[in-house]
């Protein structure tokens, strides 16, 4: 009825100027007209202008004395002119009226209260707080003293009244329709959905949050590393082993008993179980020689080789401990016969094997933002013959390439047991420099013949930690908020999926088909990108590319789709951000962003390379 | 694949023994066809007919046998006995001859011009001196049947028809003529008909109205006339009546009338190669001379062999077994082709095959690779691995676990493996035996004093640490723990273990709970009574971490694998925290 009221009267006038007049003139409950009013402006039906109001009203005493006179007047009547006790006037009239009566007309000077007797000192008294309590209660205007002293007797309070001044508003009709926030199965059930019109959704805010389970942002790094190692054909190593000899994880791998890992300070030794029991004995004896005397054309270090000092257990240092062991496996495998059929055998060929695996090790080292004493080693090694050098950079190239680095360098180095040995260094885009990404080598003969591979067989491996390409990735700078029990469970649950292994963008072997990528002037750009050897994208395509950049195919098209040109080209390369691509000329190093009016009239297509 | 029915009292009398079913089934596997299913002529009827009859003893057993779709010549008992025959080495494989007629004497066909609107080409033989018995004639009539359905594409490529050719003279004429033009009594009628009026009579029988529309839109219909102008069929239609063959036929003309030369070529080689052997000059098949309009004559049927020359590096490469080349001879002779060794000049051994008539399906030498690979055995054939991977069970078992929790709606956390020796032992409510934990003995802070012997202190130090995140907390870990193991080299070894927290306003016990049952779901394991060793059950457990009363132990096939509870409040209290919570935690390993 409200509603009606307010709406209709808005058809025909321009506002309700008030609605505490209009609550009276059209006698519904204002509250009720303040209720409509909100909803009505909240779907913008109207647009109300709040109004504030004061005024005074009577207190509950004020009341009171508004209906049956003050308490001074009321005290005043109670003395007859000749006098009365105090007793009898005490039992004459209310306490309260007595006690308020007595104090105001001692003040009003109307009363002489002795010790016996009280009396009259004037005939006739006016009840002014009456009158004005009376004027007050008519909405009359008071004056400000008489006002105070009202207020001082708390005989009135100040009442803020709330209304609002309504016009039309943007939705305004003159009957509202009613409008649905969802889609119900009644809806269904009736029909009437036809009808249905939807509150309009917020999508500035987000939408409800989800429940569900996460998986920890590493161990997805990791499942995306091991499906690049299974593209790549290698097969996981079992590395369910903390708990390793002195013997695998240094002897086995020639690293001399005096090495500095091989210190307190770098490596955890164990107090229980302090030692190994068994060793292969024939094995350890061959390492021991090559360690003191060498053999397999190598010189060896010369040195006592103490069996205590491989007894010694410790948690494995490196995964290469568990590729120690295998390889020391195949190399047994090796001696075995194989049956062919019927009664014919033959030695077991050698077997070329891939291996990976990805598993936590352990460092005695001090704690700090990029040092646990625990992280993840990825390791891969190829134990085939006649592997080369070439094979290894082959192979880094490979697998860093998938990483999304595909710019490598190598680095000569120092490794116990590789040689050639080489750091693995990626130009990083973000940092403008060249940083260490794994290190990498071929094992020495001096470890695999021992083991008893065959003369010309090689392994080449290499190895890197998971943290570190997962901090770089998701942009984490304190290894501790990505592993160990210090970890935000909110970022675990906010982390997005690990696109490792995956064309993007950002780099390596990417195909954006046959998409448009812009229309300029009559032509229309295509990008369908190769990646070359040589090609090393950091980042997002629009970003300064740098120096790093050297190749990538635009293609050009009229707006009918005929080819007009295609360029791979190389140089020095430039971005452009507005349509986030970069174009290199060959033939100059001018920057020509491509939506200028320069590069639109160089209709010439620039010359062609071949592409590896 | 085509199915023909031959009786298995008939097929052993043939094959020259007899045969246990499993046995006859092995035989089948070796060869490349399947016995498809044994019944009775009358359990077929009984099928037919939906009847329920108790079958009687004495019903005569039929095997349903499947054959290669390129193998027409299996499509007879008699085919399949020959071949079966000459694969076990009982038999040697059969050189098919024409006999030697004068030109003179010879039948002929004549092909009238007009054929070459609706079907143009014809070829025929004869089968002299045939013995038929009720089953030889049921054989002939079924091979016909067969070829029509499968090589001869409902008889629109091929149809078959077979004459006594003691109640027909030739030269024969192969005519195309206005269906009002032919008028002759049909097989299995007694009256004549006009070609028009028969089509129409046709419409109504059920097995030959399907063929109608080969024939029925086109101005001419193919029919087949002998000298005294005897309508010998209407092909693809029917035959006259007049020369239909009987038990006692003794001289059966065979002509086919097609739309494919090489079809008509395959079909009359079948069927006269197959019945040839019942000819009383066996395996000799009568020719007959096809003569066109425009002169030129074939004489039919062709019964050359196709010889091809296979090197034998080719079979051995293909098939993976180092064979000599008279191994490969005798092995090509088990599957009816002849075979035999030559050195070409540049000393390259090759086997010059002779395939058969009765092969069509040879066209290449990857077939003749084929046939030596099945007469070897395909299944002594030794093995090559070609490089794979395997994976870890462990591995692959822990990560289809985590994706299950996960989808349970835990979050997976990953902590550290050493942690101090107050939090393995003491904060637990756990003393230390000395037997159980790897213990470092150069840490070089009281955080690595040990590798952790459950990853309980793990979860309760991330819910420590994770004082603000909104409760509940449901977190999850699959890692390794290490424990002391004599029978290991170095004494110790890794353990799998899978552990779970809840953590809220209340203890969670029973969401707790339910993700044990849920992973016993999709490991496959039931719940079953306490004591049963063939699932899993729960039962009180008194755990020194748990509160006493609110936890249980995991028994999986008989074996305690892990504890889940209410954690105890002094615990919570060692690692500071003051939500009540519920753990989990149980060695996955068992699962494997």
């Amino acid at each position: 009825m409200a509603e009606e009221a307010i709406l209709g009267h808005l058809e025909k006038n321009v506002e309700i100027s008030d609605s505490g007049d209009f609550a009276s003139q059209s006698g519904i409950d204002h509250n009720e007209i303040v209720n409509v009013i909100k909803s009505l402006h909240g779907f913008r039906l109207v647009d109300a202008q709040d109004i504030k109001r004061e005024k005074w009203v009577l207190t509950d005493e004020g009341k009171l004395y508004a209906a049956a006179g003050s308490p001074e007047v009321q005290l005043f009547l109670a003395v007859p002119p000749e006098g009365i006790s105090r007793e009898e006037l005490q039992r004459k009239v209310d306490p309260s009226v007595y006690k308020i009566g007595c104090s105001q007309a001692i003040k009003n000077k109307w009363l002489e209260i002795g010790k016996q007797q009280v009396s009259r000192k004037v005939q006739q008294v006016e009840d002014t707080a009456k009158d004005l309590l009376t004027r007050i209660q008519n909405e009359e205007a008071l004056s400000q003293a008489d006002i105070d002293a009202l207020k001082r007797r708390k005989l009135i309070a100040l009442q803020t009244w709330k209304g609002y001044s309504v016009r039309k508003g943007p939705n305004y009709a003159p009957k509202r329709k009613k409008v649905a926030t969802d889609l119900t199965r009644e809806n269904l059930q009736r029909g009437d959905w036809k009808e249905l019109e939807f509150k309009e959704y917020n999508f500035n805010a987000k939408g409800q949050s989800a429940e569900g389970g996460h998986l920890h942002p590493l161990l997805k790094v990791r499942r995306q590393l091991q499906m690049i190692f299974l593209q790549m054909g290698f097969e996981e190593m079992p590395t369910n082993n903390f708990v390793e000899s002195s013997f695998w994880n240094f002897d086995a791998l020639f690293q001399p008993q005096q090495h500095p890992a091989r210190d307190s300070h770098d490596t955890f030794f164990l107090q229980a179980p302090s030692t190994t029991k068994m060793l292969p004995e024939d094995y350890v004896e061959r390492v021991k020689h090559v360690h003191e005397h060498g053999g397999y054309g190598s010189r060896g270090y010369g040195y006592d080789w103490k069996r205590e000092e491989a007894n010694k257990n410790l948690l494995r240092t490196h995964t290469t401990a568990v590729s120690s062991r295998m390889l020391y496996l195949l190399a047994q495998v090796e001696k075995f016969l194989r049956f062919i059929r019927g009664d014919v055998y033959e030695l077991k060929p050698f077997a070329p094997k891939k291996y990976y695996s990805i598993d936590r090790v352990f460092r005695n080292e001090a704690v700090d933002r990029t040092h646990l004493a625990e992280f993840h080693q990825i390791e891969g090694l190829v134990c085939d013959r006649g592997l080369t050098l070439g094979d290894l950079i082959g192979v880094l190239q490979d697998f860093f390439s998938r990483l999304g680095m595909s710019q490598l360098r190598f680095k000569p180095a120092y490794n116990p047991y590789t040689e050639p040995s080489m750091e693995i260094f990626s130009y990083h885009e973000g940092l403008k420099k060249w940083v260490e990404i794994g290190n990498s080598g071929m094992f020495r003969p001096e470890m695999l013949l021992p083991m008893g591979l065959p003369e010309d067989v090689r392994v080449i491996a290499w190895g890197l930690s998971l943290e570190r390409p997962t901090m770089i990735l998701y942009g984490v700078d304190n290894i501790r908020d990505l592993f160990g029990h210090k970890v935000d469970l909110g970022l675990i649950k906010r982390n997005p999926i690990c696109r490792l292994g995956i064309e993007q963008l950002t780099g390596l072997d990417w195909l954006l088909g046959c998409a448009p990528i812009g229309l300029f002037d009559n032509w229309v750009l295509y990008l369908f990108a190769r990646r070359s050897d040589h090609t090393a994208f950091g980042g997002p395509l629009g970003r300064d590319l740098g120096k790093g950049l050297k190749c990538f195919l635009v293609e050009m098209r009229d707006i009918l789709g005929r080819k007009i040109s295609t360029s791979p080209s190389t140089g020095a390369g430039f971005s452009c951000m507005k349509c986030r691509i970069g174009l290199v000329p060959v033939q100059t190093s001018t920057r020509l962003p491509l939506h200028s009016k320069e590069f639109l009239n160089r209709r010439q297509p620039p010359p062609t390379t071949k592409i590896r | 694949m085509p199915t023909v029915s031959v009786g298995r009292d008939h097929l052993f009398e043939a094959l020259g023994r007899t045969y246990e079913q499993e046995e006859f089934e092995e035989l089948c596997f070796e060869f490349g066809i399947e016995l498809d299913d044994v019944t009775t002529e009358k359990e077929i009827m009984r099928k037919e007919k939906h009847l329920e009859e108790e079958a009687s003893a004495n019903e005569e057993v039929i095997y349903k046998i499947e054959v290669p779709a390129n193998r027409y010549d299996l499509l007879c008992l008699e085919g399949l006995v020959q071949a079966l025959r000459i694969f076990k080495k009982a038999d040697q494989i059969p050189t098919y001859t024409l006999a030697d007629v004068s030109k003179e004497s010879m039948l002929k066909m004549h092909v009238k011009p007009e054929t070459s609107l609706i079907r143009p080409f014809v070829v025929c033989a004869v089968l002299r001196g045939i013995t038929f018995d009720e089953s030889r004639y049921n054989s002939f009539i079924d091979l016909q049947d067969r070829l029509h359905q499968n090589i001869c594409r409902r008889r629109t490529l091929v149809a078959i028809g077979t004459h006594d050719l003691d109640t027909i003279q030739g030269p024969f004429t192969y005519e195309a003529l206005p269906p009002s033009d032919i008028n002759f009594v049909p097989l299995k009628q007694v009256k004549k008909f006009r070609a028009d009026e028969l089509m129409e009579f046709y419409k109504s029988d059920l097995k030959l109205k399907k063929f109608l529309h080969i024939i029925e839109n086109s101005p001419v219909f193919p029919v087949i006339y002998d000298h005294n102008r005897t309508v010998l069929s209407l092909p693809p239609i029917i035959n006259g009546a007049h020369s239909a063959i009987n038990l006692k036929t003794k001289n059966v003309f065979i002509e086919c009338t097609a739309t494919d030369l090489t079809k008509a070529k395959i079909v009359l080689n079948t069927m006269v190669t197959m019945f040839s052997m019942y000819c009383e000059r066996k395996f000799e098949v009568e020719p007959v001379e096809v003569i066109y309009p425009d002169g030129k004559s074939c004489l039919y049927p062709d019964l050359s062999v196709y010889s091809m020359e296979v090197p034998l590096s080719y079979i051995i490469d293909t098939v993976g077994v180092s064979l000599e080349a008279d191994e490969v001879t005798s092995l090509l002779n088990r599957m009816q082709l002849h075979a035999k060794q030559s050195l070409s000049e540049d000393k390259e051994c090759k086997i010059i095959v002779s395939v058969p008539p009765t092969r069509s399906d040879v066209l290449h030498p990857c077939d003749v690779v084929e046939d030596v690979g099945i007469a070897y055995g395909y299944n002594n054939v030794p093995r090559r691995k070609l490089a794979s991977l395997k994976p870890l069970p462990l591995n692959q078992l822990s990560d289809l676990i985590r994706l299950e929790i996960a989808m349970n709606g835990f979050t997976e956390i990953l902590t550290w493996i050493l942690c101090s020796y107050k939090e393995n032992f003491s904060m637990l409510n756990r003393k230390d035996d000395k037997s159980t934990a790897v213990i470092i003995g150069n840490p070089r802070s009281a955080d690595f004093e040990v590798v952790r012997t459950s990853l309980m202190p793990g979860a309760l130090k991330t819910v420590a640490h994770n004082k603000d995140h909104p409760k509940p907390i449901k977190i999850f870990e699959v890692g390794d723990i290490a424990v002391l193991d004599e029978a290991k080299d170095v004494g110790a070894t890794n353990r799998r273990q899978l552990a779970a927290l809840y953590c809220g306003a209340n203890s969670g016990f029973e969401l707790i709970h339910c993700l044990v049952d849920r992973i016993m779901e999709i490991i496959g394991c039931p719940f079953v009574a306490v004591g049963d060793d063939t699932g899993y059950y729960i039962k009180l457990s008194n755990e020194p971490e748990f509160l006493p009363g609110r936890q249980a132990s995991i028994i999986y096939r008989g074996k305690h694998i892990g504890t889940f509870g209410i954690v105890h409040p002094e615990i919570l209290n060692n690692f500071d925290i003051s939500d009540p919570c519920s753990f989990l935690e149980l060695n996955m390993e068992s699962f494997l």
